[in-house]
């Protein structure tokens, strides 16, 4: 059951205290839980995620690591094989390349190469996204590159709400789930939090926000960004549907086809580069499934095709996805 | 050869010494018929661990198979053997069938693994296994379960980044944990001075802390010794070893290499003149453990046994080809 408003105490959380209580409220009733990574001991995590867990849970359970990427992965799969249920972190995504190995070729295929004898339940979880000078690396979006894998699991919460559910989900699924949160939404979003423990499930999109007219598909921070966007459209008296992907892999086939279905326009939209980026695979999907429902060609809004993103506030800018762009570009689609 | 009265001290006693016998020959005798299967075309590739035998054999059985676990690479079918793996199981992978209890037939021949046995699933890039060697033994410290994992690999692997973090981790973590590195002295082609500007592996063990300890791989005695004390070691909570076995490849890296192009044949024949299964058998039979009779039961036995599992894995069945999209996932909770 997931909780609603208004049935359950809530407390209005920030989504990196979102995050925080989950893996305290998770850890409190699964012992098999254990944290390691980078700084997440004594400091609490360069984010402070983790802030506090190793004073109430031990330094057997929130554990600082050798600063080594593959290992910090590869010994995850390991305890998870012996049946501990590690959630390491990756301290930022752009990081998480030396570790591809591990999460590629044995994580993602344990399962499938040992023809279901081995299975790996972790959770990587890792900030990632740009709109906070950390330039090159420390701004990129890594999802796309995993989401092409089968075997692994890649969501991303929007809201501190969603970053609850969909944690705990995936602390508790039997596969390994990459677990990205964008560090920009670290402080900036706000919102109410039941305290009782919910799932939301993995593969499922929510829609944000109803609308008639045109169809934004987008997940992370983008939703808030094409929420804000949506506001000034209607004003202008185009009515914006928002779908939060929430899962880049699984993606929500379904959900996906009912939007663009219902308003015959779609703008995809993500802060990841342009090429081979989530929105081709929705698109293809769309062209596949629902061509005949299309008022208009598909549009795409994406970080552009450079290697990533610049230091520089004009720079960054220029590469950042803003809710100035998202709106322009709506206006575009709904016009044509 | 090690002494034996030493060896009766640690566990070893004429029944075990002649059962590290056996799955020498065993193995050294499977590892022929995969080869002649290969050349029949019945089975599409083969990487052997011929010349390898006292490493893998001595090391499995100086662990506990009930509490240890293991996490070989794909030369190590008389370890996995002597660790309780049995003939039928390797050959079912061999020839790709179903049943395969390592992949289902899904991996190459030789990537061994098996829940029930404690045998942890690998794959081909070197070295990646190393790290979850690591990691188990760390869960099993974690969750007070007394038991380690011995992990092996070539040398060539050695110079994988995995190899490096792996041991690292082990050492500030003081993880039970046994990495055995069987020394065949060549990456497929490369030779050893070219892999690395060093001549034993096992001083790599300095830089993270830990013992490094160079065994000859031909003295299976010797292999059994430092292996039961580095588990001792690891039990007590003292922490990781790096072993080195000096060893031998007695073939080509895998059925589609062919080694005349970098080892000359007088090389080989030289390495040959080490071999652990001729050496070990003089040895028992020094011992008084051994005879012509005794050699002549055994390899009968042993030829039973091969047959039995060439027919049996040549019967079963092979993968449906509607399994294929068996075990993305499994079923999830949420």
């Amino acid at each position: 059951m997931i909780p609603k408003a208004g049935q359950t105490t809530m407390a209005v959380l920030s989504y990196l205290e979102a995050i925080r209580e989950t893996l305290r409220q998770e850890m409190q009733r699964d012992s098999r839980i254990i944290i390691y990574g980078e700084d997440v001991g004594v400091r609490g995590g360069v984010f402070r995620v983790t802030e506090g867990l190793q004073k109430e849970f031990g330094e057997d359970r929130v554990i600082d690591s050798p600063l080594a990427e593959a290992a910090i992965v590869g010994t995850a799969i390991g305890a998870a094989v012996n049946g501990l249920r590690p959630v390491p972190e990756i301290q930022f995504a752009d990081f998480i390349f030396p570790a591809i190995n591990q999460i590629v070729q044995e994580a993602a295929r344990i399962r499938y190469r040992s023809n279901g004898t081995f299975h790996v339940p972790l959770v990587i979880r890792a900030p990632f996204g740009g709109g906070v000078h950390g330039a090159l690396y420390h701004s990129q979006s890594v999802e796309a590159f995993f989401a092409h894998v089968p075997g692994l699991k890649v969501v991303i919460p929007a809201t501190p709400y969603d970053a609850k559910g969909l944690l705990a989900s995936a602390i508790q699924d039997e596969d390994p789930v990459l677990y990205f949160e964008h560090k920009a939404a670290y402080r900036s979003l706000k919102g109410e939090v039941p305290d009782e423990r919910y799932l939301i499930p993995i593969g499922q999109a929510d829609v944000k926000r109803q609308g008639k007219d045109i169809s934004i598909i987008t997940y992370g921070l983008m939703v808030s960004y094409a929420l804000k966007a949506a506001e000034e459209l209607e004003k202008e008296g185009i009515s914006a549907e928002v779908l939060d992907l929430r899962s880049m892999r699984p993606l929500d086939v379904e959900a996906i086809l009912e939007t663009a279905k219902k308003t015959g326009k779609v703008l995809i939209v993500h802060e990841d580069n342009l090429t081979g980026g989530i929105g081709g695979e929705v698109s293809a999907l769309i062209s596949e499934h629902a061509l005949f429902y299309l008022d208009a060609p598909i549009m795409r809004l994406a970080g552009p095709d450079v290697p990533a993103m610049p230091y520089s506030a004009p720079l960054e800018h220029a590469f950042m996805v803003t809710p100035e762009k998202i709106r322009d570009k709506a206006r575009e689609l709904a016009k044509f | 050869m090690a002494k034996s009265k030493a060896l009766y001290g640690l566990d070893l006693d004429a029944d075990r010494l002649r059962t590290m016998y056996y799955y020498m020959v065993l193995s050294r005798e499977l590892d022929k018929r995969i080869w002649i299967l290969n050349r029949q075309g019945k089975s599409a590739f083969v990487i052997s661990g011929q010349g390898q035998e006292g490493v893998q054999v001595a090391s499995a059985l100086a662990l506990n198979p009930a509490t240890d676990w293991l996490a070989p690479y794909y030369r190590d079918m008389a370890m996995v053997m002597a660790f309780g793996m049995t003939p039928r199981e390797v050959m079912l992978g061999q020839l790709g069938r179903a049943l395969d209890p390592s992949s289902g037939g899904r991996q190459m021949p030789s990537h061994f693994g098996h829940h029930e046995k404690h045998i942890l699933t690998g794959s081909s890039p070197v070295a990646t296994q190393v790290v979850h060697a690591v990691g188990l033994a760390w869960s099993m410290k974690l969750k007070h379960e007394a038991g380690v994992v011995l992990t092996s690999l070539g040398e060539g692997s050695t110079n994988q980044g995995e190899f490096h973090e792996a041991l690292n981790f082990a050492a500030v973590h003081r993880v039970p944990v046994i990495v055995l590195v069987e020394n065949n002295g060549y990456a497929i082609s490369v030779p050893q001075h070219r892999e690395m500007a060093i001549q034993d592996v096992a001083i790599r063990a300095q830089g993270y802390g830990i013992p490094g300890v160079v065994v000859r791989g031909s003295d299976p005695l010797e292999v059994y010794q430092v292996i039961y004390e580095a588990r001792r070691r690891a039990i007590a909570g003292d922490g990781p070893t790096l072993v080195e076995a000096k060893t031998h490849r007695y073939t080509a890296h895998s059925s589609d290499d062919d080694d005349r192009s970098y080892r000359s044949r007088e090389q080989l024949e030289e390495e040959k003149r080490d071999d652990a299964v001729v050496r070990f058998r003089e040895w028992l039979e020094q011992e008084k453990l051994w005879d012509r009779e005794a050699e002549d039961t055994l390899k009968k036995r042993v030829k039973q046994e091969v047959d039995d599992a060439t027919d049996y894995a040549e019967a079963a069945e092979l993968p449906d080809a509607g399994t294929v999209y068996d075990h993305v996932y499994g079923s999830s909770p949420a």
